[in-house]
This record gives C-alpha cells, structure tokens and sequence, in this order.
C-alpha cells in the first residue's frame, strides 16, 4: 500500500507533516551531519529577533520527569546575521521553504523583522513567537493578551504576502479566545503550544536551578496538554493548525493530527535523540498501513 | 557525533561517591582527548554529559561521581549493560608543544586529563601533575599518573592527603596549563599562569550545539560549551560576575 504523507499548510505543499520545532534545530547544519534534513517536511529556525542576544544567565537548563526547563532567552545572532549567514547555509543543505520563526519587544520589532523575512525567497511561513516565557517585556506579554495578539498579527500581516502564523502559549486562561483574536486579525494559521511556564528548586542550596528562576517546560510530559489545546483550537478557527508540545514518536503524531493538527513540530525529542526526526518520518508510513490511514490527511481533526 | 550503543565491562567504585566505568563499542568518534560522550539513562529524559577518561579501540573509560537519581542508577549497572551513547562530542585539548606542562585538575575535572596525558608523552611531552581534591577519601587516579611515569602531586583542603592546600600552590611561572575542574579552581590557576587550556562544564540541554542552554561569552563572540568547547584557550575566556 503507497501511503500518501503529504499535507498542506496555507497553499504550501509538504512532503510529510514533520517538522522540527523553533529552538531545538538550530539552523539545520548540526543535523544535516548526520542525517539529509530534505526528508523533513520543512524546519522552523531558531527564533530571531531584529538585534544579536546573548540571552540568559547560566544555568538555561533544568531536566524534570519527562522532560525538561529551558531558559534560553532568545540567544540568536539578530536577523541581519540570519539573513546573510545561516540562511544562505541552509539553501544549500535543504532545498524546501523553511518556517521563520520571529520574536520581538515590540509590534514595531516584529514588523521590522517580518517585513525582512518577507524578502526571502526560501522563507515558506512566518511563524511570530508572542509566547516565549523567558523574556522580559516581549513574548508572552503578548501572547496571554487577545488585544495584543490582534494587535500584533493585523500590523504584521500589513508587511508581509507571506503566510502568517501565531505562535500561542499555553500560559493563558482561555486558548480558544486568544487563537479567534489571531484569525480575527488575519492570521492564515496557528502554531501550538510553546513552552509551559515551569520551575525546579535545587533542595541543597535551596536555590531555583534556573539562574533566571522560572523557565518554559517542554517535553512528553505536557503532551496532553498541548494535544487537547489544540483539539479546542481547531475545532475553534477555520485556519490551519501546527501542533506540537512533547511529540516523540509516530503515535504521537497521529493522535496531534487526529486532535487537528495539519503538521507537526518536534522539539524536545531532537534534543535526546538527533535522530528523532528521521526515525518519526520512517515509522510514520509502517503506522499507516497498521492503522489502516491510506491518506495521512484525511485524519486532520477526525476526533469528534 | 554518533549515537552508538556500548557494552559495560567494567563499572566499580573507586573512591568516595567515584565510580570508573569501562565501556566496549566503537570509539572511532573521539578524536581528542577533554571530548565527552552524552549518555542516556533509563528514567531520566535528558543523557549525562560525562568527559572521556580514556580511549582506545573499542574500549571507552568514564569516570563518574553520584551526584543524583542518574548517577545513582548508573552506578547499579551491571557488566552486559548496554548504554546509548552519544559520542565524540565537543573539541578536548589541543596538544601544544612546551617544555614541561602542567596538568591541573579537581575532583571530577580530573579523569580528562588521563588520556591527555597519555597523548602528551605519545608526543614526547611529560607533563607535570598536580590534582586536587576535598579529603583523603576522594583520592583517586594517583596510581595511574604515577604508573605513566609522571610527577604526581597531591593537594587536599583538609590536608588528610598529599599537601595541605589548594592546586596553585604548586604552579610554577611560565607553565603551560591545561586545567578541568570546578570553576573556583579554573579562576585561580588562570590567574597563576600566563597561557593554556581550561575545559569547562555546564548544565546542557542536547550536547551537540542547537539548544543554546549552555552559552558562554568570550573575546571571540558567544560560544557553546558543548560544541565550541568544553575547552576554551586562555585569550579567549572572559570571567563574568568577578
């Protein structure tokens, strides 16, 4: 049985709905070492701000059961850097549209920085990060708001022809309200969840672990929380959904989609196994034919 | 790097809360020594960085210290125990030539500098070893510098072993230095000495250079610890928060 893994986000065709989660890949070129990133359905890169970052304080990493706390804090090169190095590297080893994933202190950054990317020729989406917990003054003060992420998505969506997609958190009260402000504003799709906002105490020093205190969780453990934040939001709105939050494995995949997700984003899992990508590609189509799915497609949102 | 599964032979205590482990599978990937492996546990989600003591074909020694419910379990292992193993992470030391280095180390920094040493006199270098350590119960890897023909001193906090005192008593001026250990000692001997090669450690998330969890600034921009490093040459580092 030929099983068909193709699927479609805004008029963009991927081959497979896999694709590696902003933050956890890097720009590619660590992977591209050991494995033909062309496999992947596309890459979303790791988050750009118009400036360089150093980002947090050491320690940015904390493990938990199933999972672990980062606290980056947008650590990136600043988007001229991205525009004219790892992009360019990139082309070279992956020859699909890539996810440009931006974040910003400000509606102007963000403006700024999508009117850039707008430019690009191998940039497919514009995926705007309103969700990162461990930044002060940008992030998720945007991303728990519905003004603001109205806000935000109308005067992004004004500079750029390019699909635009929203980044949510899962810090908020209510998701569904948050996803409908962004369609309301124009976007073309929703990207969920980010990270949830966590915490570890070292019982010795009695210190948080995190030198920042508090950093975003990710991992299998908030796998049920991201599915059934993105089974609300799709039933919701009437744009497309990316789905990820602890995804390891092909089963995973499945479930997100039959929530209602159109694709899928891998992060934590790439951070333990590089291969994790490739293996959840292999596996996918073996799944399929066990589960009968002849058309990977058809299972987008299935659940009642 | 490689993700590639090796087989314990060997797992035995060998001082307080210190247990070597010797591993069989392919070593190919480890180019020079101060690399590291990441190796996955069961039970915890993300893999222990752990230096490479040692290194040769198909054989892989790692030194370890129960710190945690990882190590902890480690420690329980059993010879046939298969690990996977991220390996032939990192940069390790470069071998300089220079009369007489020294190799500095404390507690867990040291194992590193075993296979260096090995490299060193493999270049027709002898180096000088000075390793540190809390107490007299923590001692260990005296026997295997000395069984390498080397100078071996020995400094303790509380004086129940070797000299009383801390490693940089024992600089010399004009010492070439490589150093791995905590980063108090690191501090101190790069004030001692005029040029090496410190290798550092840090909380990581992957160990191969995409997550950005363990950052650090230097005179030639922001670097990883785990790929960029984990050893760093002395004109680059900038010490933060002195």
């Amino acid at each position: 049985m030929m099983i068909d893994l193709s699927t479609e986000l805004s008029g963009l065709k991927l081959d497979n709905p896999v694709i590696p989660a902003s933050g956890t890949f890097g720009y590619g070129l660590e992977f591209a070492k050991i494995y033909d990133l062309n496999i992947l359905g596309s890459i979303s890169i790791k988050g750009t701000t118009k400036d360089a970052r150093f980002g947090n304080k050491l320690p940015r990493i904390a493990e938990c059961y199933a999972g672990l706390i980062n606290s980056v804090g947008l650590q990136n090169p600043g988007i001229d850097h991205v525009i004219n190095n790892e992009l360019p590297e990139l082309r070279k080893i992956f020859n699909k549209p890539v996810i440009a994933n931006i974040s910003g202190f400000s509606v102007d950054e963000y403006v700024y920085c999508a009117e850039r990317m707008d430019k690009i020729s191998n940039v497919g989406i514009i995926e705007i990060n309103v969700s990162c917990p461990n930044v002060h003054g940008g992030g998720i003060t945007f991303g728990s708001d519905c003004e603001k992420v109205f806000e935000v998505t109308q005067a992004v969506k004004k500079v750029t022809h390019k699909p635009v997609y929203i980044k949510l958190t899962p810090n908020v009260t209510d998701i569904v309200k948050i996803a409908l402000s962004a369609e309301e504003a124009g976007a073309d799709g929703i990207s969920l969840i980010n990270t949830l906002l966590g915490m570890r105490i070292d019982i010795k020093t009695h210190r948080p672990i995190i030198a920042n205190k508090t950093g975003g969780f990710s991992g299998p453990a908030i796998f049920p929380v991201a599915l059934r934040m993105v089974y609300q939001v799709h039933k919701a709105v009437n744009i497309p959904v990316i789905g990820m939050g602890g995804i390891s494995c092909a089963e995973d995949v499945i479930e997100m989609m039959m929530a209602g997700a159109s694709a899928v984003q891998i992060g934590a899992a790439n951070l333990i196994d590089p291969l994790a990508c490739k293996k959840i590609i292999e596996d996918l189509p073996k799944l399929c034919e066990r589960l009968k799915i002849q058309r990977l497609s058809d299972i987008i949102g299935i659940t009642d | 790097m490689r993700d590639i599964n090796f087989k314990i032979i060997e797992n035995k205590k060998i001082a307080r809360d210190i247990y070597k482990m010797i591993l069989a599978g392919d070593t190919s990937d480890i180019k020079n020594p101060g690399q590291f492996v990441n190796v996955k546990l069961p039970f915890q989600y993300l893999r222990r960085p752990l230096s490479v003591c040692d290194y040769n074909d198909g054989e892989l020694t790692l030194i370890y210290k129960t710190v945690g419910s990882g190590t902890n379990f480690m420690s329980t292992l059993k010879n046939g125990d298969v690990l996977s193993i991220l390996s032939g992470l990192g940069n390790g030391y470069e071998i300089i030539k220079s009369d007489e280095p020294v190799l500095i180390g404390g507690g867990v920094g040291i194992p590193p500098l075993y296979a260096l040493a090995k490299r060193l006199i493999e270049n027709n270098i002898r180096p000088e070893i000075i390793l540190g350590f809390n107490n007299f119960e923590d001692v260990f890897f005296e026997e295997e510098f000395k069984a390498l023909d080397l100078n071996v001193k020995i400094a303790t906090l509380d004086g129940s072993y070797g000299s009383k005192g801390l490693v940089t008593d024992f600089i010399k001026n004009n010492q070439y230095a490589y150093a791995c250990g905590p980063l108090a000692m690191l501090k101190a001997v790069y004030k001692k000495i005029h040029d090496g090669q410190f290798s550092f450690e840090a909380r990581m998330g992957c160990g191969f250079g995409v997550c950005m969890g363990c950052s650090m600034k230097t005179n030639s921009g922001f670097k990883r610890i785990c790929t960029d490093g984990p050893v760093f040459k002395y004109s680059e580092i900038i010490w933060e928060n002195d």
